[in-house]
């Protein structure tokens, strides 16, 4: 029996249902702080301008971004521009701008070092821009750090020199924990390459668990069985589920907390004046230095009824005095390359962000390239997923380590299977 | 009879009848003709027709999609895409060292939420029942202000189940407001209620009873009010002690009640996913982990999706709970009929 | 003594206190506590600021550190209570603070700074009400065409549950006709199974037949409820048969028995089942989620969650949402009662 036959025709129809009206552009957009006030004021300008394109905000949870729309892709329901994360796997769904645009080659010259992100391997298309970069990498309460009487480790310091010192402030400080990692496989795959691991395989596989892996999970358990790690983060939840520990920092209960770039704006808000804090980049293993590069991209889908209009939306944001304004007021990482070269103005009085932003900007040249090539990488979010379930299973006791190896191993067996 | 219909011709219930009635009259003269041609008995697939045409639709046609869909592999979404592999995911869930120990099993995470899911229905069923009735009990005792109580009870069943994980968790974490409250009053450690494995576990049963227990004991407090003063006053006269009473009075009247409390409450138990979803996500490690989380997780959520498995699982599920609901409904029928001897 | 503690324990009737009565009260007091609890507390946390909610310990009201304005300074300056080297204790506002040290001077006398660690001092405190948590989403976000939308799905749903499944429930339990068990068996079979397993091929349904993004699609699959038939069915056994044949004697129609005999009989199940749909329907939120994609269309559970992001959640703003949604609720629930209370009255009759 083939159920591609038998289906077919509800497929057919599946695709006929999408209705859209000439020169209405829907954006689908994600919030994570307030980066959706920021669109609708520049959309709103884009029609002042535009009067002929009617573009439309349709704010979204993040979960519709990861859930709901790879299945209205497939449906054929989906928007004209959407801010997606999951942007390699959906490649197939992503529309080439190239004939649209009126200026495609200072779009490339622009955005070119992220465009294999979000395509198909080995095209040339040129489907979205990022709207952000960001960077995982460490921060450290200061004024802790400086009440316990313990100096900040420098740059080059290693993953134990960090947790060591977080222990003494802790200890003196009487805090429940020295350090916390969000519930994440992407925020321990930085500090795993830093250890020496290896994602991609040969023939861009998975690799198998190797020596490298295993050594930075072996500690990162040691550390949460010893107390040293905010075990709560980890095991609070199952799956594949995300947890920040930003409330933790934010409430001076651990010393030190590694989470990225993004974090900067809601750190700043909710921290204020309570304590000093400073990023610190990636700590080091034997490997590297390495935190994961990341972030959101836009881009524009296939199945758009226009679109011409579409390209013209995503030129006006995409171009650099849009992006750079976009930056600025989101205190987001540029990607626009000419937006970083001409230096940025955050817009905050405060001189911690600043030069929390300028570390994470300099923190980014210690990216290694195994870190570099992942974003790019069809496996990476299903390593990502094997790593944080089977690595919290370990650290609530119900794997050994060896069995939570041998886990990720089947599990991305069985991804490679599913999609082949 | 009569009076209790026009008990309902007063106020606003006359308003509505008043309103309702000519719709109801021009309905009725095609039905008439309608039941003129089926005859009585006809009328029975009218009134069920509309039922059971969006049920087809909406529950069973998708059911079939499911099972379909449960012998398809790949990521795909859409059937017309996915390529046919059997009764693959079947054998990989059955793939098992032992079904007692899930880390034997290939589909270890089904396995965990399986039992998972059996521990929570018993205890959870059994805990709220025991709940529900003592609640029920006590309002229909005399008591001061006996409406504000029934509606107190009543209101977390009016809050969505995010809300009440939300607000659950908050008041559990670490740094949440009961161990503030224990520190203050007690000065109490912190305790991590959540990622201990037993605390956690019996949060969701709490919680989940919390969350409807209200509408449990709206059932059986009808159920008691309907018994008849009388018997009580008879059996206060001979001088029956209050447990007897219980017995063989209260239990054996309310008996209707507690069968509708105790099939609602098992399907409510069953479907358990979004408060706790929320309240613990499935940790510590996979300790509250329930079949429907894992269902969901496997066919949208998680990085390491798998429809076709999860369709396969539900399909498992689906089975089980038919073959569980059909027994007990026997049971109960064998019950009912020894009621009428 | 004896005659105050006497008085206070008194019962009606005159009575003493039995142990039953000290349960029923330390129960409902419990009770009350561990309900309300949370509830208030909730209602309490969605006027604080993000920087109050996610503060440990959490506090019961929401509580702002005071400021004072200071000559010389633009801005306000927060004020704390300084425990100074001599022992005594002032208030002093915040001129800067580097590290564990903190630069405090007098309000009133803005020229001298005392040098302070950050150890000895305490923020002066005050309750304030962060009413930015509800305006701003009221003036972000289309709240009045959500409002709307969710009150249209919640009255559409309820209704049409209501009338197929007292229909269909009437069907199954006064008449006897070929196939009814195998109808009945396929209702109570599928009871149990949690709809939310059937989502994906459930939404490929909905997109076939162009209910993508319409109220309907959230509506329609919701509607035949075998837990609506069962508790229907179930009731409706206990309305005696001989009402319904002499209904016929009298040549009333099968359509006249089920509205005029049937449903009246059964309001008390009805009641249920109408505040069973209104509180699920109101409260759905995975489904609506999953159809409803365009904020045109947003009904209020969908659109509070605008706010939860990839890497954040403003919890200030869901949770200020969450307690608008949850007043209309309240509030229908405060009118039906009288109905459930008169339905369960009127049942004993029977």
């Amino acid at each position: 029996m083939n159920c591609k036959a038998l289906f077919a025709a509800a497929g057919l129809a599946l695709l006929s249902a999408s209705t859209a009206l000439a020169g209405d552009v829907r954006i689908m957009w994600y919030s994570d702080g307030n980066e959706g006030e920021v669109l609708k004021d520049l959309i709103s300008r884009f029609s002042k301008d535009n009067p002929d394109i009617n573009v439309i905000v349709d704010e979204v949870a993040y979960s519709v971004i990861k859930e709901q729309l790879p299945v209205q892709l497939a449906a054929g329901n989906g928007p004209d521009i959407a801010r997606v994360t999951d942007i390699k796997n959906l490649a197939q769904y992503w529309l080439d701008l190239t004939p649209y645009l009126s200026d495609p080659v200072s779009w490339v010259k622009n955005y070119e070092d992220q465009a294999d992100w979000m395509r198909l391997d080995g095209s040339p298309a040129i489907t979205g821009f990022m709207t952000q970069i960001t960077l995982t990498g460490g921060f450290a309460n200061k004024t802790l750090f400086e009440q316990a009487g313990v100096p900040l480790p420098g740059p080059g310091a290693t993953w134990s020199d960090w947790v060591e010192a977080s222990k003494k402030v802790a200890e003196s400080q009487q805090l429940p924990y020295a350090f916390a990692i969000d519930r994440s496989g992407h925020r321990i795959a930085g500090p795993a390459i830093s250890y020496g691991a290896g994602f991609i395989g040969p023939k861009g596989l998975p690799n198998e668990v190797d020596d490298g892996m295993k050594a930075f999970i072996a500690d990162f358990v040691k550390w949460n069985n010893e107390g040293l790690h905010a075990k709560d983060v980890w095991v609070s939840a199952a799956g594949t589920t995300y947890r920040p520990a930003a409330d933790d920092f934010i409430n001076a209960q651990v010393p030190f907390y590694y989470s990225g770039s993004w974090q900067v704006a809601n750190l700043a808000t909710k921290i204020d004046d309570a304590f000093d804090w400073v990023a610190t980049g990636s700590p080091c293993g034997q490997a590297a230095c390495t935190g994961m590069p990341g972030g959101a991209a836009v881009v524009a889908m296939k199945d758009t009824k226009n679109p011409k209009e579409v390209a013209r939306v995503m030129e006006y944001l995409a171009s650099t005095p849009v992006a750079k304004e976009f930056a600025e007021r989101t205190l987001f990482l540029p990607a626009n390359k000419e937006v970083i070269a001409g230096g940025l103005n955050f817009q905050t009085d405060s001189q911690t962000v600043k030069d929390v932003l300028n570390t994470f900007v300099q923190a980014s040249s210690t990216t290694a390239v195994e870190a570099l090539k992942l974003p790019a990488w069809k496996y990476a979010g299903s390593y990502y997923g094997a790593l944080v379930s089977r690595v919290s299973q370990v650290i609530a006791g119900e794997l050994t380590l060896d069995d939570g190896y041998a886990r990720i191993n089947s599990d991305m067996a069985e991804k490679v299977k599913e999609a082949q | 009879m009569s009076a209790n219909i026009k008990r309902h011709r007063t106020g606003l219930g006359g308003i509505a009848f008043a309103v309702i009635r000519p719709v109801m009259s021009l309905i009725d003269i095609p039905l008439r003709a309608l039941q003129r041609a089926t005859g009585q008995g006809g009328m029975a697939s009218f009134f069920i027709l509309p039922n059971m045409a969006v049920f087809t639709i909406f529950v069973l046609i998708p059911f079939a999609i499911n099972f379909v869909y449960s012998m398809t592999g790949g990521i795909e979404i859409f059937l017309n895409q996915r390529d046919f592999v059997g009764a693959e995911h079947y054998r990989d869930i059955f793939t098992c060292g032992s079904y007692l120990d899930p880390a034997s099993c290939r589909r270890d995470g089904f396995w965990t939420a399986a039992q998972n899911t059996t521990l929570f229905v018993i205890l959870q069923v059994t805990l709220l029942i025991i709940v529900s009735l003592i609640t029920a009990l006590i309002l229909n005792r005399q008591i001061i202000g006996r409406s504000f109580w029934r509606a107190m009870f009543f209101f977390p069943v009016l809050l969505s189940p995010v809300v009440v994980g939300l607000i659950w968790r908050w008041i559990l974490q670490r740094d949440g407001l009961l161990n503030f409250v224990l520190l203050e009053a007690f000065g109490a450690e912190q305790f991590n209620w959540l990622t201990d494995r037993t605390a956690a576990f019996a949060a969701t049963i709490g919680v989940s009873i919390w969350a409807h227990m209200g509408f449990y004991t709206l059932i059986l407090l009808a159920g008691l009010q309907a018994i008849p003063k009388d018997l009580y006053e008879a059996a206060e006269m001979d001088g029956t002690s209050k447990s007897r009473v219980f017995r063989r009075i209260t239990l054996p009247l309310l008996m209707p009640n507690l069968i509708v409390v105790l099939v609602l409450a098992l399907i409510k138990a069953v479907q358990v996913f979004d408060e706790v979803y929320v309240l613990t996500g499935g940790g510590p490690g996979t300790s509250t982990m329930y079949l429907v989380q894992y269902i969901y997780e496997k066919g949208f959520a998680s990085e390491l999706r798998n429809p076709g498995l999860a369709a396969a699982a539900s399909i498992i599920m689906g089975a089980v709970l038919v073959v569980l609901t059909l027994m007990q409904m026997a049971a109960s029928r064998r019950n009912e009929k020894k009621g009428e001897r | 003594m004896a005659g105050v503690v006497s008085f206070l324990t008194r019962r009606r009737g005159g009575d003493r206190w039995h142990w039953t009565d000290v349960a029923t009260w330390v129960w409902l007091i419990g009770g009350l506590l561990i309900i309300f609890g949370p509830a208030v507390w909730l209602v309490l946390s969605s006027f604080k600021t993000p920087a109050a909610l996610s503060a440990f310990p959490p506090s019961i009201l929401p509580y702002v550190t005071q400021e004072v304005q200071v000559e010389g300074f633009d801005k306000p300056l927060p004020l704390y209570e300084v425990t100074l080297p001599d022992g005594t204790t002032a208030q002093m506002a915040e001129k800067r603070r580097v590290g564990v040290i903190a630069q405090m001077i007098d309000p009133k006398n803005p020229g001298e700074v005392v040098k302070v660690n950050i150890k000895d001092r305490k923020p002066v405190e005050m309750v304030e009400f962060a009413t930015s948590n509800y305006t701003e989403p009221f003036l972000q976000f289309d709240f009045l065409r959500y409002l709307w939308n969710s009150v249209f799905v919640t009255v559409m749903a309820t209704i049409i549950t209501l009338i197929v499944n007292s229909m269909a429930a009437f069907a199954l339990s006064k008449y006897k006709f070929k196939g009814r068990d195998l109808i009945l068996l396929v209702i109570v079979g599928t009871l149990m199974v949690p709809l939310g397993v059937i989502t994906v091929p459930l939404y490929s349904i909905i997109s076939t037949l162009g209910l993508f993004n319409n109220l309907w699609g959230v509506i329609l699959p919701t509607v035949a409820t075998p837990t609506g038939v069962f508790l229907l069915r179930q009731y409706m056994l206990t309305i005696p048969d001989e009402l319904i044949d002499a209904a016929r004697m009298d040549k009333a129609s099968e359509w006249q028995i089920y509205w005029r005999i049937v449903l009246p009989l059964s309001a008390p199940a009805l009641a249920v089942l109408a505040i069973f749909s209104v509180v699920w329907r109101w409260n759905d939120f995975l489904w609506p989620l999953i159809v409803l994609s365009r904020s045109t269309a947003y009904t209020l559970q969908v659109g509070l969650n605008v706010y939860a992001g990839q890497l954040n959640v403003q919890w200030h703003y869901i949770l200020a949402m969450t307690v608008v949604t949850m007043i209309p609720v309240v509030l229908v629930f405060v009118f039906l009662q009288r109905f459930i209370t008169r339905g369960i009255a009127t049942s004993g009759l029977k």
